[in-house]
């Protein structure tokens, strides 16, 4: 338990973050009413999915380095368990636009752009999944995360700031922090981000340790 | 007097319009009164600690599986 300690912290941050979440007091916003408490669990989903990709692309570095299987391992599980986060802050965000924006998808940049982002990263795992020999799988793929990591910081961050957004904190909108996420909000907010990305780093070391031992077996 | 009356009862209404920004936000005000926000958060609440023991299991089983695969290594 001694090397877990951030699981157990992983989850009393987000038992923390649901029952203060939904019962804290939050800022009375037209429109968002209510809506504004899935700010804890819509946003904490992309920065889990930022962290699980940057953690990827750093072990493709790695690899391009060493040529260690297991750096390359890690790299793709950091890819599979952020693109599951992704698609949940796709989903939530969609249903949240419903009742907010009127529609379930909008052609906002800032949707497109998250939409691609995913998109490309469901290429890297089937440009991987196409390849047989071993090595040249995990180099093109190292190669391919290596470019895939920076258009998708310009797609998700900074292109949709360039444009007209509904979403907030993009052209022409401003952002929760810079008018209503009150002092109350950040001491739920910050502690959900930290326990989900702790939730999907946990996650990405369990499938780890699966496919190391599944690549054991297989080269037996 | 008139005029001044008039104008006065319009900077009225404007207030009235204020009020309706700042006072009229619709919250779960009910649902909290009544208490049964809690049975949501309770809800919610056993759910995630289910699915975090869950979670737990599986590491454990993993680390022993593990632990089992070493020594067959060595």
């Amino acid at each position: 338990m001694t090397k877990n300690w951030w699981k157990l912290l992983a989850v009393v941050f987000i038992i923390y973050t649901i029952i203060a979440g939904l019962l804290f007091k939050v800022p009375h916003l037209a429109i968002l009413h209510e809506s504004i408490r899935n700010l804890y669990f819509h946003v904490p989903m992309w920065f889990t999915m930022i962290m699980l990709f940057l953690s990827s692309v750093i072990y493709s570095v790695k690899y391009l380095k060493s040529g260690n299987e297991q750096d390359d391992l890690r790299a793709v599980e950091g890819v599979n368990v952020g693109v599951i986060f992704g698609i949940l802050g796709l989903l939530t965000g969609s249903l949240w636009a419903k009742f907010t924006w009127g529609t379930w998808w909008t052609t906002d940049p800032k949707l497109n752009s998250a939409l691609i982002a995913i998109l490309i990263y469901l290429a890297y795992l089937v440009l991987r999944g196409s390849l047989d020999e071993e090595q040249k799988r995990a180099r093109i793929g190292a190669v391919y995360n290596i470019f895939a990591f920076p258009v998708m910081i310009v797609l998700v961050f900074v292109l949709p700031r360039m444009t007209d957004s509904l979403h907030p904190g993009n052209g022409g909108n401003p952002g929760f922090g810079s008018y209503d996420l009150d002092r109350n909000m950040r001491m739920v907010f910050y502690p959900a981000c930290i326990g989900w990305i702790l939730i999907g780093f946990w996650i990405k070391q369990l499938r780890f340790r699966i496919r190391k031992m599944e690549n054991y077996f297989l080269s037996k | 007097m008139k005029k001044y009356i008039l104008s006065l009862v319009l900077m009225l209404i404007s207030i009235a319009t204020f009020a309706q920004n700042n006072g009229t936000v619709e919250m779960a005000d009910e649902m909290r009164g009544s208490g049964k926000i809690y049975v949501v958060v309770g809800v919610i609440t056993i759910i995630f600690i289910g699915i975090s023991f869950y979670l737990f299991s599986i590491d454990k089983k993993l680390s022993k599986l593990e632990k089992d695969h070493n020594q067959l290594r060595n």
